[in-house]
């Protein structure tokens, strides 16, 4: 990974919201969609795309490419923003999110759109795939690396412990884990409806190094994820905090926004925040 | 205008109402009879309780939380536990319907369901929110349309699909005072509610909707609507009679209604949102195959995934339209004079 300089950072800060406005755009044009979510990874997704992995838009399936699996698949929004402001395909796309005959399905499916790895939405698959990722690279002496983003709510299901515990046994050091820890799930809060906590003591029991950082502060990101990948003989997980809806003040901290997209009305709203927001980072250059 | 007096006979006696006045017919989704049959079955019965796994509006729990929260369990994303918890407080006495969307319970929970709820005789209740691929824009992963096949495989399960709301009430009820393994479907978006309350439902027992002798349509679940639109239409342009069976019991089927239907018009279409291999249809083709030959064509997802869409048409794109229903029947149709 290179140095993350001021002005890339700036960069990065201003894609994220670029970001953001796809994801408003294309649940505004679908209908329906999960907002929440989406919105509350934006900025480490940017981060994602556009510095911590190997990649090319160009060459979507280079075999040389990071694994990026999302293993929480109704945040796919997030995901096709960043690939359509990276350059894999045109940002107008983004408008057929959810429709007839679209790439774009609903939840990811590999078979539509190459490089999402595989197709998600049924919960808690991501790591266990991951695991087979990684353990494939170790067997290989190929040096990419895979990246789980997981939700905090798939925590709840069994197969995600299935593969923590395999990723520590194979010694998975080329497998980072982030967690999007908004803290929020359908019913409600993730601490009422099944709690979690400590997370960061399971990961650390189930022989996992533990990171924790702001998941809205791409440097700390950054920063979290160079230490994580210092680490040897052992897989890593970021808790990564987040607040739901964030960057779009009606919906932050709201679990209702989890599965529902804007109207009309609230996307023209979210849109010019967003753009006073774009505003704030030209000014501080 | 509505006219049950115009209605045929068998309509009448089913006390449906006019299902061919579409501007003035109810739509409801299937769920909410759910959600409403549940409440009343809890309050009847207190060992009567509801397990929901991060689900609670979409499988319209919330009645239940609200009204009777010391009946009802919250226990977060996990489908496997919740047929395995189920289990265990069912042996202790207890009633539980456990929901999700069907695509996760019994999907995701389908060896569970096997030994703990059949195998072991558990009077565990599952009920499957989101089946069929009119879920729409979310897309093939949350589609279920093998369910039925996966379900019906299971020995002592009963499997129950209905038609419309009102008989998605009835069908909660009865279920929560049958003892055994079951699974009951619905679908998430709203659709015609062609039944009223007095109009009959027993498990077991598939309904004559529509009396015919030329052709039998036997459908389950939201398409019943779709085949009595076909079979008025069928009527109305070509003189072609048909007899329509809400088959809403898949397992036990209603053999004698299935040979009866068969025998009455000698050639049969079968309609279900399922995949045509090993659904609602194959195991009328199995009962007929077996006991009376008789010419099927099958409506149904023809070996394929769903996908992203907005519901209406991915029901067309499928080929469960009522236009795909009528050319079905007239295949059939067909097939019984060569
Ligand atoms: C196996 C499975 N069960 C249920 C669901 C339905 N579902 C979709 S998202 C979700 C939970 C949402 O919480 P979280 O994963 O933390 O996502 P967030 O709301 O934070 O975006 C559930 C239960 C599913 N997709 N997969
Ligand atoms: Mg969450």
């Amino acid at each position: 990974m290179q140095t993350l300089t001021p002005q890339r950072l700036r960069e990065l800060d201003f894609k994220a919201t670029d970001v953001r406005e796809g994801i408003i755009r294309a649940l505004l044009a679908a209908g329906s969609g999960h907002s929440a979510g989406s919105l509350d990874m934006a900025d480490i997704f940017t981060a994602l795309y556009g510095h911590v992995m190997r990649h090319r838009p160009e060459e979507p399936n280079w075999p040389q490419r990071d694994r990026l699996l999302l293993s929480c698949g109704h945040i796919a929004p997030v995901r096709y923003s960043a690939m359509a402001n990276f350059g894999y395909f045109p940002v107008d796309e983004l408008l057929t999110l959810r429709k007839f005959g679209t790439r774009l399905q609903g939840h990811p499916e590999r078979v539509s759109l190459p490089s999402v790895e595989t197709t998600s939405g049924p919960l808690g698959e991501g790591l266990a795939q991951g695991v087979g990722m990684a353990q494939a690279a170790k067997m290989d002496g190929a040096d990419f690396r895979v990246y789980v983003v997981t939700s905090d709510a798939e925590h709840q299901c069994g197969l995600h412990w299935e593969a923590m515990m395999t990723a520590a046994k194979f010694k998975l050091d080329n497998l980072l884990c982030i967690i999007d820890r908004n803290f929020i799930q359908i019913d409600g809060s993730t601490e009422e409806i099944m709690p979690l906590e400590p997370l960061a003591d399971k990961y650390r029991a189930f022989n996992w190094e533990v990171f924790e950082c702001d998941g809205h502060d791409i440097a700390a990101f950054v920063a979290t994820v160079e230490r994580a990948q210092a680490v040897k003989g052992k897989p890593q997980v970021i808790i990564a905090k987040t607040i739901p809806g964030k960057g779009v003040s009606y919906m932050e901290g709201d679990y209702t926004w989890h599965g529902k997209p804007p109207n009309a009305e609230q996307a023209k709203t979210a849109l010019a925040e967003l753009a006073a927001t774009r505003e704030r980072i030209l000014a501080h250059v | 205008m509505s006219d049950t007096q115009t209605l045929d006979r068998a309509a009448r006696a089913m006390s449906l109402v006019d299902y061919r006045d579409t501007a003035n017919l109810k739509q409801l989704p299937t769920r909410n009879g759910f959600g409403e049959g549940l409440l009343e079955a809890a309050r009847a019965n207190r060992n009567v309780i509801g397990i929901c796994a991060d689900l609670s509006e979409s499988t319209r729990f919330e009645g239940l939380k609200n009204a009777l929260p010391e009946q009802y369990l919250e226990i977060g994303v996990a489908e496997q536990m919740l047929v395995a918890m189920a289990g265990g407080l069912a042996a202790v006495g207890k009633i539980p319907w456990i929901a999700s969307y069907a695509m996760f319970n019994p999907g995701r929970s389908w060896e569970q369901v096997r030994t703990i709820m059949a195998l072991n005789e558990t009077n565990v209740k599952i009920a499957g929110a989101h089946a069929g691929v009119s879920v729409g824009p979310d897309g093939a992963t949350h589609q279920a349309i093998e369910d039925i096949a996966i379900m019906r495989v299971i020995p002592h399960m009963f499997v129950v699909v209905p038609c419309d709301s009102v008989q998605t009430k009835k069908a909660t009820l009865a279920l929560s005072q049958t003892f055994g393994p079951t699974y009951l479907r619905f679908a998430r978006e709203k659709s015609a509610i062609v039944t009223s309350e007095a109009t009959p439902f027993e498990i077991g027992k598939a309904q004559v909707f529509r009396e015919g002798s030329d052709v039998a349509i036997v459908a389950c679940g939201i398409l019943v609507y779709n085949a009595l639109m076909a079979a008025d239409k069928l009527s109305r342009e070509r003189g072609i009679e048909c007899r329509v069976v809400n088959n809403h019991t898949v397992k036990p089927m209603d053999e004698a209604a299935i040979l009866d239907a068969a025998k009455t018009c000698g050639a049969v279409v079968t309609v279900e949102e399922h995949q045509i291999h090993s659904g609602m249809g194959s195991r009328v083709a199995e009962i007929l195959a077996a006991k009376h030959p008789t010419p099927i064509e099958f409506i149904g997802v023809d070996d394929r995934f769903g996908q992203s869409g907005d519901p209406v048409e991915l029901i067309e794109h499928y080929g469960m339209g009522s236009a795909a229903i009528e050319a079905a029947v007239l295949r059939a149709h067909a097939r019984k004079r060569a």
